[in-house]
């Protein structure tokens, strides 16, 4: 069994409105240093592969498949073996 | 002889009955609702992608329904030429299944917006459009948090070269201006259509504005087009 992390981003093309929002409120607590806040979602799933090298398959076509749309998001991937 | 409209239902669609009811009631035309488990569209002329949440827009708007089993047969139907009409969610929708370029991200305010809205008709004489005038302008609700339409420079030039953007945000004048525009989609896009010229999407709701007794009937000719173009001009398919 291995567990695969997915990170999905917009990619850097595309504005982002609620990093915005976030950033806003991050200033107003006084941290003024706090730059380019940028909103993603993390998705974690196990895989039923008999090897690595097939778990990363299965999660990279499920992430271009269905978790990111490559029209605005981008993804890096993890997968370590589940003990 | 009367058209059949299917209109899909997608767990969480909500404009489904709106959308039905525009045909049957308002257009006098047959309708019957495809439940989104069904395998075929049957033997409809228009297939509706009705407006609301599928699927709660759980990971992002439109994505889990484009894997709904009927949506293989609507792909197919679409690629066949068959009319497809994508309302809001349904546009959405459209756009994850890949029968209409670009994605509509979150509203650039943020904000859920539900108000009318002035649109200028950019082209007239689709299926969709077949009865507006180039320039006219059409006011029609919107009710959505995520209506910008985005797309890459490459591609919305080629959507302006192959004139395949049919509304766009105006104010009462017709002017499209940055004011005007709602959800901060590029060029003020609220509706697009495909080369074929036989899948539109569009943000805003036309079967909320066809109903003389809601007091604006601008949608209607939305939908009076697609009559007019499919039996008037024998495209049926």
């Amino acid at each position: 069994m291995y567990h695969s992390k997915i990170l999905v981003t917009l990619r850097q093309s595309i504005l982002d409105p609620q990093g915005k929002a976030v950033e806003h409120g991050v200033h107003s607590l006084g941290y003024d240093s706090v730059r380019n806040v940028r909103i993603g979602k993390f998705v974690e799933l196990n895989v039923d592969a008999s090897s690595r090298e097939e778990a990363e398959k299965i999660t990279r076509e499920v992430s271009e498949k269905l978790l990111a749309n490559p029209v605005m998001e981008d993804f890096s991937i993890t997968v370590e073996e589940k003990k | 002889m009367a058209l059949k409209f299917g209109i899909v239902v997608f767990p969480g669609s909500n404009c489904d009955h709106d959308a039905h009811y525009v045909a049957e009631t308002i257009l006098g035309q047959e309708a019957r609702l495809i439940w989104h488990k069904e395998s075929s569209v049957g033997d409809v002329d228009v297939v509706i992608l009705p407006g609301g949440f599928s699927y709660g827009d759980y990971l992002r708007c439109g994505a889990l329904a484009r894997f709904s089993p009927i949506m293989k047969d609507v792909v197919r139907y679409a690629n066949n030429g068959g009319v497809v009409f994508g309302i809001c969610n349904g546009f959405q929708v459209l756009v994850e299944a890949g029968l209409l370029p670009g994605v509509l991200l979150r509203n650039d305010s943020l904000k859920f917006v539900c108000k009318y809205v002035h649109l200028r008709v950019e082209k007239a004489g689709t299926h969709f459009t077949s009865l507006c005038r180039k320039g006219e302008v059409l006011e029609i609700p919107i009710a959505h948090g995520d209506g910008n339409y985005f797309t890459d420079s490459e591609t919305l030039k080629r959507l302006e070269d192959k004139d395949q953007i049919v509304f766009r945000y105006c104010d009462r004048s017709g002017s499209v201006t940055a004011g005007a525009n709602p959800n901060g989609s590029i060029s003020n896009i609220a509706g697009i259509i495909n080369e074929q010229g036989n899948v539109m999407g569009m943000m805003p709701h036309p079967e909320r504005a066809s109903d003389p007794v809601l007091h604006h009937t601008d949608g209607r000719k939305v939908f009076d087009s697609i009559v007019e173009s499919l039996v008037n001009h024998s495209q049926l398919v």
